[in-house]
């Protein structure tokens, strides 16, 4: 009965309408049909492409991780909404759901296996917790969750966070090489053997050709042994159209370039990411690379092979155009965007880290207050000049 | 973005950013104009446009006749207000505006006989003004009548026409664009008189030209109305100072600043000091053009307005030619009343129109248009916290940073809303029509505008006060 009596009154009551007046409201009247909640599901849609590829390249992994993912994020929303009181909309409004295959994504499929599963639902939990509740919630948040979750796990694992496995194509080979080695048939190698091959990503074999290129130049007297390890290393780089489609060692929804970037122009045209940030992201990763490459071709591969390695290109479309941590302004995100290519490249070509785009967004994040404050727009026609 | 680029394809003229909301003008953009004769007793408000309120030059219970003047003021911007039928002024009382003000008014009820002359309609429509030469009129002469005739900027800002078309040395004009946009979705006033009248729009339109010395006059139109595009092109035939633009059906195409970059590629500087004159252009809108025609050479004061009471909520949509100071109430039930599930009764288009309490509200001389809206037509939002996706930004025509005003005036900073231009945003509430997350910007601005004033204006109270 109480319950009966609490509900608003209804909106369909004609006569109520005239005799109580209309209603009263500030213009405008109309808006269109964007909510954040359509955003949030655009976004999750243009990743499905990603996850289905993830799922081809690394089987039940891709799928595992994203569930973990998606539920820490969630699990840790619910929590903070609790915490502060607040209702649970915010869980509906698919921002952590986002947050969570962002990070899933960007995760090696070998933390799925068996005594690692808790690894990412922490993950997620600590995106969640300390890369956006702390700060006030959705829109508030300094840094990108899913990169604040991601560091979180380079940091307490970095051995997990480093171990790369071979996609489902890849792995019949990768077997074989194993039985070989130990003198075994295929099918005589135990699951423990299987589960710990591993496999070098693309980026960490430039890393290591650039150091035995260097090292060769820098000590003439072991220039050859260093050489044989340089060649060794370039016969076994894949090709570019491997590294395209991702039949590559890496994170799960990040391998294949061509789907991350098929899947953010889409984005992209959906008017729900900006076309800036991407864009300056990959001029200046095209011109860094081949300069490089221009320099020294023997070294530094080029333009292309960053591109389609690594987390660039989904990196590009889908954590550089995260609104919350990107400038407001539209030159301010042309900086952005420049600013993480730039970053990118430079941990790549001179950093400990074989890959740096993690790094970069969370350094552009922290700078993008500056950004947006030294791009604010001048109003249209200037100011009155008397 | 795709819209934009069509748009430019066309060779229509467009500015840059703004919206594309649904037109919905199909109500009543093909209903001829029809005059209401009010029966009822009319409210004129004493504040009819932006400047100096009027002050009564009629006493109470005193018969006047239509057309008479009955309020007016010494205030250089100003424009009086006069008897839009015949009738007996009532005791001076308190009307609230569709604005939300409340001012001073006179009711005015109309006379058993002869309220209104017969041929109200013919005459306000007539289409025979050949032989009427401009050029024989004197610029002075121009701004004088046109403010004795009460002509104020029939847009929705109610500027007094004349204070525009004074020439300033300091300030020479060359170009006057003639407003016949209509950006806001639903309202058709503009529209029916552009296709009904065109003759005293070109004539109003000339006579303003050589009031402020200007060397041409560009009537701009959006492309969604091709009929009165025709019309016009039709009207200004023989007169070489006078073009006819096509515009892209864009919001706020008729902002004055949108308009301008729009036809003639020049920036206006920013609100509050900037204005069209500082980069050598008067804007007018038709209907304003249409009344200066009819002050200057007809001798005819300000009486009459188009009205379009429009959307999906009212039984007979229709556009009335409507005498100021008509409720409301009288108006629309003369339209077959609201339907059942009508929501909001706007004095305006959704856009930028304040929504009205109840109809006890009287037109005046700026409300071009009633939309009643439905349930079903009207926006719903439910505020959620900014993702800052920046939509509003790099949707506002203005160019500013609108999130971070809105914020500024959450937090009540206003100074640093200032720092944001917040005294630029012309309100015409595009921020708020794409914001996902259903933040009312263009309210919080607004709010904000109103505050600033306020504290300007206690602080003078108490400045006055102290010294």
């Amino acid at each position: 009965m109480s319950e009966a009596q609490s509900v608003p009154p209804s909106k369909a009551e004609p006569a109520a309408v005239q005799e109580r007046g209309f209603l009263v409201s500030s213009a405008p009247h109309l808006a269109d049909r964007a909510t954040t909640s359509r955003i949030m599901f655009e976004v999750v849609l243009a990743m499905v492409p990603l996850l289905a590829a993830g799922i081809y390249f690394f089987r039940f992994a891709a799928v595992a991780l994203t569930v973990l993912c998606v539920a820490g994020c969630l699990a840790a929303e619910a929590v903070a909404n609790r915490m502060r009181g607040w209702s649970q909309a915010s869980l509906r409004d698919g921002s952590a759901v986002v947050t969570g295959m962002i990070l899933a994504f960007s995760l090696p499929a070998s933390m799925a296996s068996g005594s690692r599963f808790y690894m990412a639902f922490m993950g997620g939990v600590v995106a969640i917790a300390l890369g956006k509740a702390v700060f006030g919630g959705l829109g508030n948040n300094l840094f990108n969750p899913a990169m604040v979750g991601r560091a979180f796990l380079m940091i307490c694992f970095p051995a997990a966070m480093a171990a790369w496995i071979p996609t489902a194509p890849m792995m019949p080979e990768a077997k074989a090489t194993l039985a070989a080695e130990k003198g075994v048939s295929v099918d005589a190698l135990g699951r423990e053997d299987v589960d710990a091959i591993t496999t070098a990503t693309p980026l960490y074999q430039a890393a290591k050709l650039s150091e035995y290129v260097a090292k060769a130049e820098s000590e003439p007297e072991k220039q050859d042994v260093f050489r044989a390890q340089a060649q060794k290393i370039r016969d076994a780089m894949p090709g570019l159209w491997r590294l395209a489609i991702g039949n590559v060692g890496g994170c799960v929804g990040e391998t294949s370039a061509l789907i991350a970037l098929i899947c953010g122009l889409w984005l992209v045209v959906r008017g729900v990411a900006d076309w800036r940030s991407p864009a300056a992201l990959l001029a200046v990763v095209v011109v860094f690379a081949g300069l490089a490459h221009w320099i020294n071709p023997g070294r530094f591969p080029g333009p292309l092979y960053h591109l389609t390695s690594g987390a660039l290109m989904f990196g590009a479309f889908f954590i550089a155009t995260d609104y919350v941590g990107a400038p407001l302004t539209a030159s301010g995100r042309l900086i952005f965007g420049a600013g993480v290519g730039l970053l990118v490249m430079l941990i790549r070509t001179f950093g400990a880290y074989p890959e740096g785009v993690m790094f970069a967004i969370l350094i552009m994040n922290a700078l993008t207050p500056l950004i947006e404050r030294a791009t604010h727009p001048k109003p249209f026609g200037g100011q009155l000049q008397t | 973005m795709i819209q934009v680029l069509r748009d430019r394809l066309k060779g229509l003229k467009v500015f840059s950013r703004g919206i594309h909301p649904p037109h919905r003008k199909k109500y009543s953009e093909s209903l001829p104009i029809r005059a209401y004769i009010p029966k009822g007793e009319l409210m004129i408000p004493m504040v009819q446009h932006i400047g100096a309120p009027c002050e009564p030059v009629v006493k109470a219970r005193e018969e006047v006749v239509f057309g008479q003047k009955i309020a007016d003021v010494g205030a250089p911007v100003s424009a009086p207000i006069h008897a839009t039928v015949s009738g007996k002024i009532g005791v001076g009382t308190v009307c609230l505006l569709p604005s939300g003000r409340r001012v001073p008014a006179l009711p005015l009820k109309p006379a058993e006989s002869e309220a209104l002359p017969a041929n109200v309609l013919e005459d306000f429509l007539d289409r025979d003004w050949d032989g009427v030469d401009p050029a024989g009129y004197d610029p002075e002469a121009i701004v004088q009548t046109v403010r004795e005739a009460g002509v104020v900027g029939q847009g929705g800002a109610t500027f007094p026409t004349h204070f525009k078309l004074r020439r300033n040395p300091k300030t020479p004009i060359d170009t006057v664009i003639l407003n016949g946009c209509e950006c806001e979705p639903y309202l058709t006033a503009d529209h029916r008189l552009m296709v009904e009248a065109p003759e005293p729009i070109v004539i109003g339109l000339q006579l303003a030209v050589r009031a402020c010395g200007a060397e041409r006059g560009i009537i701009a139109i959006e492309e969604n109305k091709p009929d009165a595009i025709e019309a016009m092109r039709k009207a200004i035939a023989g007169r070489p100072e006078l073009d006819v633009v096509v515009c892209a059906t864009q919001y706020p195409m008729g902002g004055e600043r949108q308009l301008i970059a729009a036809v003639l590629g020049r920036e206006v500087p920013s609100a509050p000091l900037g204005l069209p004159l500082h980069v050598r252009v008067v804007v007018v809108n038709v209907a304003t053009a249409h009344s200066i025609a009819r002050g200057v050479v007809k001798g005819k004061p300000f009486t009459h307005r188009v009205v379009s009471v429009t959307g999906g909520g009212v039984v007979e949509p229709g556009n009335w030619l409507v005498p100021v100071g008509t409720m409301f109430s009288e108006l629309i039930a003369a339209c077959g009343g609201v339907k059942p599930d009508v929501v909001k009764v706007l004095a305006g288009g959704p856009m930028m129109g304040p929504t009205v309490p109840h109809l006890d509200v009287p037109v005046t001389k700026g409300v071009g248009g009633i939309t009643i809206m439905t349930e079903a037509e009207t926006a719903h939002w439910q505020e959620s916290p900014c993702m800052r996706c920046g939509r509003c930004v790099s949707n506002c025509p203005l160019y500013l940073s609108t999130t971070k005003i809105a914020h500024a005036v959450m937090h009540r900073d206003y100074e640093l809303a200032e720092k944001y231009h917040m005294s630029a945003c012309c309100e015409c509430g595009c921020c708020s029509y794409v914001c996902p997350a259903g933040i009312p910007l263009a309210q919080y601005i607004r709010a904000g505008k109103n505050q600033v004033r306020m504290i300007a204006a206690q602080k003078k109270a108490q400045d006055k006060k102290a010294g």
